[in-house]
């Protein structure tokens, strides 16, 4: 602080409460409306403080799902996005932590062929190549399959980035001394690079994670059957379209189910978050 | 930059790289380029016989009033959702550099939209505004304005850039955040002797050296409203009414899956991998220079 400014300063806190506010408003009308029923919330304008059916709808959505739309239960989606999540970021970072050790410690032919082939990677978004990535998952026979929901999306150019940049800023000293001993290049990627690799590897599994348990046009492709949906996919399916129709209470229920791990690990684990936010956009 | 010393192996590296390689091979190089071969053939009605037809998907695709349509909706959406959700962020980034108290309560508040999905965001707004039961529009009709996204498209637009911009406010809140105080406190403190007053420094110090920043964040959501929204979109209007938040993305999904368009949605996806490239490039070579200002 350069000066005091006592007025600016409560400027400053009104600001950001105001920004706070409005950030989480639609998060409280979203937990409000999963503690009322289904009537509560068509009395317009709908009741602004907390009702008493929380545990009714919890319960209704995780084991059963809504009465209007599917009604596949919420419990075993949010297992399916769990399992996409998770199988997603140590995916990412297992192969992309052994491919960049790879391009740095090793000169072999085509080196900077293979390193292009997977940078280039980054210019073909999912989103662009829907209908033909969706051919290939089809013919390899991996619908509704977790195989089919989470190998696709595994390659990746950022993460492979973020090692090679961290295995650069490693002192050479440590390379040769572990030559010096004996070492082999596992046995140097074991014992020396990997626990190097910690942070690196904290900061990318937050992201990557969010990544995963976000997905949407993918696994709205790849998943037919109800067993197989995700949490973000679930909720999509149980907007019947209509406004009376949707039974809001439970949309918003499953809402606040498949938003809180994602915030949860951003919230918990932020100093990794920050980091690996930062890093991956370097 | 590159290692001095080195392993020496004739199989490893090979053997290391192959995971990531098989799947880039399998899932992306092998999709693009059936894209590229799909967006030169037309399928009859029933999917038994194609005919290699040249350019002409790609020459129907700019003569269809529809696609050029969606190339403006895409280009109005994209903007908006970059210059709103930059602006906001910035201004909170700003106030919160200066608060000493709370600082970290404040941050921690206003980072987690980073994690709700696209499409849970476009559902949490679309129960607001929604025409019969929402909030916002109870609201809004109490103060004689009358809201239904449902039919009007101006409207339908202003509720994807809502939910779009607030997920990505917590993202460009970050940087601006990390921006801010990598700045030198000499660099203010000789404005402030100076007599340059808040406002002053701000636009004649701190803006500038934050350009690099702002346009970083600018690529960033550019390429966010192109491809990551499509949940928003999917979620709530589904890309209504008529076609006015159609956005390029979700009408490749559309015509591609919807309307069995093989060769249309093949041509648009290979326009839009032309977009994503240039896009790329545009990113890349600014990084190369981020260190100058």
């Amino acid at each position: 602080m350069v000066e005091n400014r006592p007025w600016l300063t409560v400027l400053s806190h009104a600001v950001l409460l105001a920004g706070v506010a409005l950030v989480a408003f639609p998060l409280y009308i979203t937990f409000v409306a999963s503690t009322l029923t289904h009537e509560e919330i068509l009395q317009v304008p709908m009741p602004l403080m907390p009702g008493g059916h929380l545990w009714e709808n919890y319960a209704q959505v995780l084991t059963a799902g809504s009465h209007a739309g599917a009604a596949a239960p919420v419990g075993r989606m949010m297992l399916n996005s769990l399992v996409m999540a998770v199988a997603i970021a140590v995916g990412k970072i297992a192969i992309s932590v052994i491919a960049s050790f790879a391009i740095v410690y090793f000169r072999f032919p085509l080196r900077n062929f293979f390193f292009w082939m997977i940078f280039v990677t980054l210019m073909l978004p999912v989103e662009v190549r829907i209908i033909p990535t969706f051919k290939v998952v089809a013919d390899l026979g991996m619908l509704n399959s977790y195989v089919g929901l989470t190998l696709p999306l595994i390659a990746s150019a950022t993460a492979t980035f973020l090692f090679r940049q961290f295995f650069l800023t490693i002192p050479e000293e440590l390379a040769e001394a572990a030559r010096i001993d004996g070492a082999g290049p596992l046995r140097f990627f074991r014992d020396v690079v990997l626990p190097l690799s910690k942070t690196s590897m904290a900061a990318l599994f937050v992201i990557q994670f969010i990544y995963g348990w976000n997905q949407y046009l993918w696994p709205l492709l790849v998943t037919t059957q109800e067993s197989m949906y995700t949490a973000v996919i679930g909720i999509k399916r149980m907007i019947t379209g209509g406004d009376a129709l949707t039974e809001w209470n439970l949309v918003m229920a499953t809402a606040m189910l498949a938003l809180l791990p994602p915030a949860a690990v951003v919230v918990l684990m932020q100093r990794w978050f920050v980091k690996g936010l930062v890093e991956t956009e370097k | 930059m590159e290692k001095r010393v080195v392993f020496r192996s004739a199989w490893l590296p090979y053997a290391l790289l192959a995971p990531q390689i098989a799947v880039t091979l399998v899932f992306f190089f092998w999709p693009a380029a059936q894209a590229g071969w799909y967006s030169f053939q037309l399928q009859d009605a029933f999917g038994l016989r194609t005919e290699f037809v040249g350019l002409s998907n790609f020459a129907a695709l700019f003569r269809d009033a529809n696609y050029l349509h969606s190339f403006k909706v895409t280009a109005l959406f994209s903007a908006l959702v970059a210059v709103s959700g930059i602006a906001i962020a910035l201004l909170l980034a700003v106030m919160a550099d200066r608060v000493v108290r709370g600082a970290l309560a404040y941050k921690t508040l206003l980072i987690w939209p980073y994690a709700v999905a696209p499409a849970v965001a476009g559902v949490l707004w679309a129960f607001l505004f929604a025409p019969s039961v929402g909030i916002v529009t109870y609201a809004l009709r109490q103060a004689g304005y009358d809201w239904n996204w449902v039919l009007r498209g101006e409207q339908a637009m202003l509720l994807v850039v809502i939910a779009s911009a607030w997920k990505q406010v917590s993202y460009n809140f970050l940087f601006f955040l990390a921006g801010l105080q990598s700045i030198p406190r000499s660099l203010i403190e000789a404005a402030a002797i100076d007599g340059a007053g808040p406002a002053r420094r701000f636009w004649t110090v701190v803006f500038p050296l934050l350009s690099p920043t702002t346009f970083f964040l600018l690529v960033v959501n550019v390429v966010y409203a192109f491809f990551d929204t499509f949940g928003v979109i999917d979620a709530t209007t589904q890309g209504g009414p008529a076609g006015s938040t159609q956005i390029l993305v979700y009408k490749v999904y559309y015509d591609g899956v919807k309307a069995a368009d093989l060769g249309g949605s093949s041509a648009q996806s290979v326009v839009l991998m032309l977009i994503v490239i240039a896009l790329t490039v545009v990113q890349f070579r600014f990084v190369e220079r981020k260190v100058q200002y």
